[in-house]
């Protein structure tokens, strides 16, 4: 479903991404874990079209998306839930919704919105309990929920994620990809950065490492949470514990 | 409780002005009224800019002056009614907001403030430097009175009913405006534009529809002038102007519809008012502004309603 080929970004004159290729087939849950400043956040930026000027390929259902805004890539399927979720804070958490379906409300599509409100009232219930509170109220974990409702309203076919387990409590990390392997299961293709790889990879079928801007790794998930380098550098085991009892 | 808070605003506004066309027989409080609708337009669609999508214009005066110059050139060279001169006026506003903003807002930041700066002056330079057309520096005079086809509105009572029709109704448009889709997009621009982009929103383009907005809405407050002053002058649209307008909305409240109304009936007043203190005037004036930005730095209807909670509080307080 999303197709890229040797991606190059560029912050001014320093390179980013250095000809980075992955892929996320329909209906994956594809997960892409590296440290800080490893250019995860910068391949999903160009991907939302909110980092222009990037070179490659991108395609998302075979059509590139080079060029276009960010507006277009939400209209042809494909939701951000960014780094830091980004809610409005000063706005309700209803109109933080709706601003989700932002494009359907341009299109008419009242009766097809309800629906989904109702839907996302379903899936967490606590944004239904706080649905007229301003959104910047919200506990950590409440605000990634709305983040992901938020995304999940404009009816996206592939859903990003931008370390959606930052600063949250493990138990509210654990909530959030149960829902994530949830929304996989009723057929939405996902694409989750993590710095979190344990949780990440634990849900996920596939896993690309990325460092200092490279492709290193790719392989299957139970693979990658096997992999003797992924668990030193992500998984908080350091080489103490990978030479006792080797000497 | 949202939409009953409005009718009730509404009506209250409503019967004030008629109360005062129906018992007040004096030319002066009609005059001091119609202009304090004037400036309400003016602020509530500054505030629309400003408050809701968080942009700033530094030369709204110029959009409310091509509006009253279009008027004035178009009635008294060409003699033409107001009922063409007005869609000419709001036109040539929109127009022009529509060329500063289109490069200006495609830019974050405070660029569109910049260049509004810009356009105040030049218009302004215009207006006194093009003699042939708009009279120069002592200005254009003999715009006739209002007429709507054979119907007169002379100035006055009538005028003043006129003119607090068009500020009502265009608060409802204001209203209905940031309740709905755009609205909602402004508001997110407001917090942060690339989340407002990253969920689908246009935010060039919504920040230059409201910019055109205001605009045309500045347009329509210099059409109003035109018709009850008769005459229009460069100093009336000058930088000085501009800063006022802003002053307005900043001292009634930022995003609050009911707020440009209060900052523009207070700044629109208190010269009035402080008459008696002759060659004091301007102090005092220049005190009151502080003061009132001390006590309520989030203008005077956040202030107020706070004052209110407080008392109500403060009352069940002392009662338990």
């Amino acid at each position: 479903m999303l197709e890229i080929r040797n991606l190059k970004c560029y912050y001014g004159k320093i390179q980013a991404l250095s000809s980075v290729t992955l892929s996320v087939a329909e209906g994956e849950l594809v997960a892409l874990i590296g440290a800080n400043g490893s250019g995860k956040s910068t391949l999903l930026q160009a991907v939302c079209g909110l980092l222009p000027g990037w070179e490659g390929e991108i395609l998302f259902k075979g059509e590139s998306l080079k060029g276009l805004a960010p507006p277009p890539i939400v209209a042809r399927g494909i939701s951000m839930v960014p780094e830091g979720r980004l809610i409005f804070g000063p706005l309700s958490v209803m109109d933080n919704l709706r601003l989700g379906a932002y494009l359907r409300y341009r299109q008419r599509d009242h009766f097809g919105i309800r629906q989904d409100l109702d839907r996302m009232f379903v899936m967490f219930p606590v944004l239904a309990e706080r649905s007229k509170q301003a959104a910047g109220t919200l506990s950590g974990g409440e605000q990634q929920m709305l983040s992901i409702a938020r995304a999940l309203m404009a009816r996206p076919r592939l859903l990003l994620l931008d370390e959606p387990s930052m600063g949250l409590a493990p138990l509210v990390v654990k909530q959030i990809f149960k829902t994530l392997a949830q929304l996989r299961s009723q057929g939405l293709t996902i694409l989750v950065v993590e710095q979190n790889a344990q949780a990440a990879l634990a849900i996920a079928e596939r896993g690309y490492v990325l460092e200092t801007g490279r492709m290193v790794l790719t392989a299957g998930a139970a693979e990658l949470l096997e992999d003797e380098e992924v668990k030193r550098a992500y998984l908080g085991k350091d080489y103490s514990q990978f030479t006792d009892g080797r000497e | 409780m949202r939409v009953l808070a409005n009718v009730i605003g509404y009506l209250l506004v409503g019967s004030a002005i008629l109360a005062v066309g129906l018992w007040v027989d004096n030319y002066y409080y009609f005059q001091l009224l119609t202009f304090i609708g004037i400036n309400t337009l003016l602020a509530v669609g500054l505030n629309m800019l400003m408050g809701y999508a968080g942009q700033i214009s530094l030369g709204h005066a110029a959009f409310y002056g091509l509006g009253a110059y279009t008027t004035g050139i178009l009635g008294v060279h060409l003699g033409w009614p107001p009922l063409v001169t007005l869609p000419c006026a709001l036109l040539v506003s929109g127009l022009v907001a529509w060329l500063v903003g289109r490069p200006t807002l495609k830019l974050h930041g405070y660029y569109l403030g910049m260049g509004t700066l810009g356009v105040g002056m030049i218009v302004h330079v215009l207006f006194r430097e093009w003699s042939s057309l708009t009279g120069g520096p002592s200005g254009l005079p003999g715009i006739p009175t209002l007429s709507l086809g054979p119907l007169e509105i002379p100035g006055g009572r009538p005028y003043m009913f006129v003119v607090w029709g068009v500020v009502l109704v265009s608060f409802a448009m204001c209203q209905r405006l940031v309740h709905s889709r755009v609205g909602r997009a402004l508001r997110a621009i407001h917090f942060s534009e690339q989340a407002a982009a990253a969920v689908g929103v246009d935010t060039a383009r919504a920040k230059l529809q409201v910019f055109v907005f205001a605009g045309v809405l500045a347009g329509l407050a210099g059409f109003l002038y035109a018709h009850m002053v008769t005459f229009v002058s460069p100093s009336s649209f000058g930088f000085l102007v501009s800063v006022r307008i802003v002053a307005m909305v900043v001292i009634g409240g930022m995003a609050s519809i009911w707020g440009s109304l209060f900052g523009a009936s207070l700044l629109t007043m208190l010269p009035e008012w402080l008459h008696v203190f002759s060659e004091y005037e301007v102090l005092v004036y220049g005190l009151i502004l502080v003061v009132v930005m001390i006590f309520f730095p989030q203008g005077l209807t956040r202030g107020m309603l706070d004052l209110y909670e407080r008392a109500r509080r403060g009352k069940t307080g002392s009662g338990s």
